[in-house]
């Protein structure tokens, strides 16, 4: 029988989707039967006093958590966060229920003895309830107390080699794609950068000094597969400057209904979609309308592609990514709270992807914005705002990259020009005697 | 980096004195108050020493989660008597 009467979570449970009710149920279970004799460091019921704290918060229509306080492991200013409930008497299993956050592996691979590892140190010194992966791409540990936090820690770091994630005013723990250790649309080594980046910014990932969170995402092209253009601060999206690479022989498969080429990689075959039509499925769908089919011939107006993928996603076997490949970099997505959610906007076009020089190119990009934001940014604003407030322009200033078409997302709306002084001829000093001779005074 | 903060005693006695005269109106300060301190060094060298201490035990994090300041060790609301009085 349940520690805590829960007919409003009940409720829950009845719908069609998977319940996390249901998955803490069974967890809550779990540890009452603890058939594996787990030697629990926290409350054996914290799981149905989480269930019951929830009720409670239905039912009052209030939450009865307090997020926020010192804890963390020694030297490091992020990875845990402090969570307390406000009705310890009633719920004591979770009078303190403290996240942990724990960076996870690049393109989120893992062995099954990693996460046994993990779950069993968790089951014995937390809670057992984990989030995989959470809005960041952490493996979130939900619900610890205060003690156990250096025990989790170092049993992490020294058994399992394995570093905790970014919280607070850090850089917070950098997420890719898959990149190119399975995709072929992969136009650079996302996994190689993730973990370089991670390594290289230690410092920044684990102690505090930004006015704000600050995030990494890696997409390894332009299909984004981690939204890294939505979901993060600095965003490198893959791409590559030189021509499509063209099977004119495959792409005629396509068109010939050849069920070797179907569209799409068949990814789509569970429905009858009718014949492929090149025209309606591709041409037509080009953003740009940079493509044409004629006499059995694909061509590609490659300085109006915008690398949308679209093209390269229905015809896969026809179409390939260019070899002169790099990324583009994007600056300023963030969530609401301020100013709405913005998505990113395009900083630099082309960015050499150089591991032999410890990717000179793009750490000096990210240490430029990371000075002004530092200096310039107020308390709790995102870069995005910062951009928004202070202009594209300067942030253009700040990190060297001159203007370029790319950056004009439309046309100019503002009828004022401030010029600078090294932008005119001559600067702001003239000739009075050589002006005087063409305006009396 | 100035003289005051590449002495680390001074530094830290001016970060204490900046943060006691202080803790009448409030006991955590964001990362940036510390520029108050040391007007002339840029914040990456200001980072170091400040959290230099932290780990020597001067001062201490505070984390919401989403934002993280500094404080005094031991001053202000603490996590056994969070949300009280």
């Amino acid at each position: 029988m349940a520690k805590h009467e829960t007919p409003l979570l009940d409720q829950l449970e009845s719908g069609p989707w998977p319940s996390f009710v249901s998955d803490m149920k069974q967890q809550a279970e779990v540890r009452a039967k603890n058939e594996a004799g787990v030697e629990f460091q926290i409350p054996q019921d914290a799981v149905e006093d989480l269930l019951g704290v929830l009720e409670l918060s239905f039912k009052h229509g209030r939450t009865h958590w307090k997020h926020g306080g010192i804890v963390g492991v020694f030297g490091y200013g992020g990875g845990v966060i402090g969570r307390y409930c406000d009705q310890p008497q009633s719920f004591p299993g979770v009078a303190h229920f403290h996240t942990m956050r724990v960076a996870q592996p690049c393109g989120k691979y893992y062995k099954t003895d990693y996460l046994r590892a993990l779950t069993k140190i968790w089951d014995m010194r937390g809670s057992g309830i984990t989030n995989m992966h959470g809005a960041t791409g952490d493996i979130i540990l939900l619900g610890t107390t205060t003690p156990q936090i250096e025990e989790i820690f170092y049993e992490l770091t020294h058994n399992m080699n394995q570093d905790l994630g970014g919280s607070g005013s850090n850089l917070r723990t950098p997420a890719d794609c898959l990149g190119s250790s399975r995709c072929e649309y992969a136009c650079y080594d996302s996994n190689a950068l993730c973990h370089f980046l991670t390594n290289n910014y230690q410092d920044e990932l684990h102690r505090p000094a930004f006015p704000y969170k600050f995030k990494f995402k890696f997409d390894a092209c332009p299909n984004g597969c981690v939204a890294s253009i939505a979901r993060s601060d600095m965003s490198f999206i893959g791409t590559w400057r030189d021509a499509i690479k063209i099977d004119q022989d495959a792409v005629n498969k396509y068109v010939a209904n050849d069920s070797a080429y179907p569209a799409n990689a068949g990814a789509h075959k569970g429905k009858d979609w009718g014949p492929f039509d090149i025209e309606k499925e591709v041409l037509g769908l080009c953003p740009t309308k940079c493509m044409k089919f004629e006499n059995k011939t694909l061509k590609i107006d490659n300085s109006n592609c915008t690398r949308c993928m679209h093209c390269i996603n229905t015809m896969p076997r026809a179409l390939r990514i260019g070899d002169d490949r790099g990324l583009s970099v994007l600056v300023g997505a963030k969530a609401p709270i301020v100013d709405g959610a913005q998505m990113g906007s395009l900083l630099a076009p082309f960015v050499e992807v150089n591991p032999d020089n410890d990717y000179e190119a793009i750490t000096s990009i990210i240490e430029n914005i990371w000075d002004w934001w530092m200096e310039e940014g107020k308390n709790r604003e995102r870069l995005g705002e910062l951009i928004m407030r202070q202009g594209f322009q300067k942030m253009l200033e700040v990190t060297g990259i001159d203007p370029q078409p790319q950056h004009v997302a439309y046309p100019r709306t503002n009828p004022y020009i401030f010029w600078k002084e090294d932008e005119v001829t001559g600067g702001w000093e003239r000739d009075v005697v050589e002006y005087r001779k063409h305006h009396l005074r | 980096m100035s003289e005051l903060l590449a002495n680390k005693e001074a530094a830290t006695q001016a970060v204490v004195d900046f943060m006691t005269k202080k803790s009448k109106t409030k006991s955590k300060f964001y990362f940036n108050d510390f520029q108050d301190i040391f007007p002339d060094d840029k914040l990456r060298e200001i980072k170091k020493v400040v959290n230099l201490l932290v780990t020597d035990g001067v001062l201490e994090y505070w984390s919401s989660g989403s934002t993280t300041m500094y404080g005094l060790k031991g001053g202000g609301k603490q996590h056994g008597s969070e949300g009280e009085a």
